[in-house]
């Protein structure tokens, strides 16, 4: 109703100029939004989102606030998550490049009453000072130990590579991932 | 940053992407690892209507032997080509080269077609793509073709495919025996980009070098093959006064990018240095 009256005023005053505005209101059409269902942290998740939309900003919205969001550029890593296992920087994936896949954050690899190692050692050597790169940091050391269950310290430096941190120095941080990674194989060897 | 909003396709097969790339024309981008398009598109500096994302095209996946060599699927990525037993044993300089790029989660996602297409300067698979000769493939409603390295990368971020042609495979041939090849970077410090990276691969015949190819990059722009050092190379004693000889042309008859990371002579400087030391490398690799 509104617009309706918005146009007949502008259609009465000058001539150019409100066939200008009608013109670009007609213009505007929102977004498309597509409709993404995926599975986080082991739970089916449907959701609806414009192409452009970052798998970052599509996980924080839907409440998943333990993506971080550093640079948006892929430079930091502090977005990590793992894509069907494989850690990726969700600022540089699309939402709707999630479609049907699997997303695994800091919360799925371990839950404050079940921590996983690498968790439990981040809090133990004190691998943690802000903590706003930690739970992308841990994501990309899950991923290393996956790949690599007994990394050299050169290769743990090259496995958080892509993750930066303003407070640590990184030692503790290279420390807290040696002692998960020793930890892990020690139970692994009790089990079998 | 968020890019401005843009149309999204999802292609099962190539025939479907081409037909799409055809119908959008100019307005559509490809899309593959998005490593190198998100972040263009959030620095709002190219305004596709749509993207058509190949992520999903089977067709362009995979490593496979050839008669003789690999051809690797255009959405191979960085991390793909760094750990297949394929690559490292038919052609270990691209193997080195992939695992020389960004970091864990970019080679995760980051793949070689998309990084050839984008032909970044400071990109580090042009150097090795053009010291292995290897042969871009691409797929056009028209058909297939076979494109040189050397006459790929025509300029910065311009490479030669024509429009609404995809890149579907790189192939290469498997480096043949008594070769060693090693890429070397002076990589900028925070990007983890080359300022400049040589690939080298030599293959010798008796005690001497029966060839040598360069592929250098981010030194000038496009990456190229340092001729003038391969020619002063052939035929010559596996020696180091022959490699230091030859390296000193490294940098001969090109214009070197100079920016904020580096001036154009220590861009020189660097292709020299680097090159010796990968000629180096190659030739230690190249005696087993
Ligand atoms: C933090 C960071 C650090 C990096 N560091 C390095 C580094 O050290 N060295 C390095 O070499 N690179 C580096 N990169 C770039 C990275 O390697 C990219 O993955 C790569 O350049 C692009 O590949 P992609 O698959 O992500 O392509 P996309 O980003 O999806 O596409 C890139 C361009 O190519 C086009 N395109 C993609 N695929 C095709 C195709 N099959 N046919 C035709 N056109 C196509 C797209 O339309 C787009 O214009 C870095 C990137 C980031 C984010
Ligand atoms: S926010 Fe994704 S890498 Fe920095
Ligand atoms: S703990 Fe603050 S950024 Fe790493």
């Amino acid at each position: 109703m509104a617009t309706a009256t918005k146009k007949k005023k502008a259609a009465g005053s000058a001539k150019k100029a409100p066939a200008r505005t009608s013109k670009r209101a007609a213009a505007y059409t929102p977004p498309k939004k597509f409709p993404i269902s995926f599975r986080v942290n082991g739970s089916e998740v449907r959701a609806e989102a414009p192409a452009h939309t970052s798998l970052l900003y599509l996980l924080r919205d839907l409440g998943f606030t333990e993506v971080k969001n550093g640079c948006e550029a892929g430079d930091c890593g502090a977005c990590t998550v793992l894509l069907d296992g494989v850690a990726v920087n969700a600022c540089c994936v699309l939402g709707v490049q999630a479609e049907g896949r699997e997303i695994t954050t800091v919360k799925g690899i371990g839950t404050v009453e079940n921590l996983h190692p690498i968790q439990k050692k981040f809090i133990e050597l004190g691998a943690i000072q802000c903590g706003f790169c930690t739970p992308g940091m841990i994501v990309a050391a899950y991923e290393l130990l996956e790949k690599k269950p007994r990394p050299s310290r050169e290769e743990i430096k090259a496995g958080i590579a892509g993750n930066l941190c303003r407070c640590t120095g990184y030692v503790k941080i290279i420390d807290a991932i040696e002692a998960a990674a020793g930890e892990m194989a020690s139970s692994k060897g009790r089990k079998s | 940053m968020i890019p401005a909003a843009f149309g999204y396709e999802r292609p099962a097969t190539l025939e479907e992407a081409l037909i799409l790339l055809a119908r959008h024309g100019e307005g559509a981008r490809i899309l593959s690892g998005g490593h190198s398009l998100l972040p263009v598109l959030k620095a709002r500096l190219a305004h596709p209507g749509v993207l058509i994302d190949i992520g999903r095209i089977p067709a362009l996946s995979g490593i496979t032997r050839t008669a003789g060599g690999l051809r690797i699927g255009a959405l191979t990525t960085h991390y793909e080509v760094e750990s297949s037993p394929l690559v490292r044993e038919a052609c270990p300089l691209l193997a080195e080269a992939a695992g020389r790029i960004g970091d864990v989660q970019v080679r995760n996602r980051g793949t070689i077609g998309g990084s050839a297409s984008h032909a970044d300067p400071a990109a580090d698979y042009p150097a090795a793509l053009l010291a292995l000769e290897a042969v871009l493939v691409a797929s056009s409603p028209d058909g297939t073709r076979g494109i040189p390295a050397a006459d790929f990368f025509t300029g910065p971020y311009e490479n030669a495919l024509k429009p609404g042609e995809i890149l579907t495979a790189v192939e290469v041939a498997s480096s043949p025996a008594g070769s060693g090849g090693a890429y070397l970077k002076a990589a900028q410090q925070a990007s983890g980009f080359a300022i400049c990276g040589v690939a080298a691969l030599v293959t010798l015949s008796g005690g001497s070098i029966a060839s040598a190819k360069i592929g250098v990059t981010g030194v000038a722009t496009p990456a190229y093959r340092a001729r003038k050092a391969e020619e002063a190379l052939a035929g010559k004693p596996a020696s180091p006064e022959s490699l230091r000889a030859a390296a000193a042309l490294a940098a001969e008859g090109v214009d070197p990018l100079d920016d904020f990371h580096a001036s154009a002579e220590f861009r020189v400087q660097l292709a020299k240095v680097y090159t010796e030391r990968a000629l180096a490398e190659a030739l230690r690799r190249a005696k087993g």
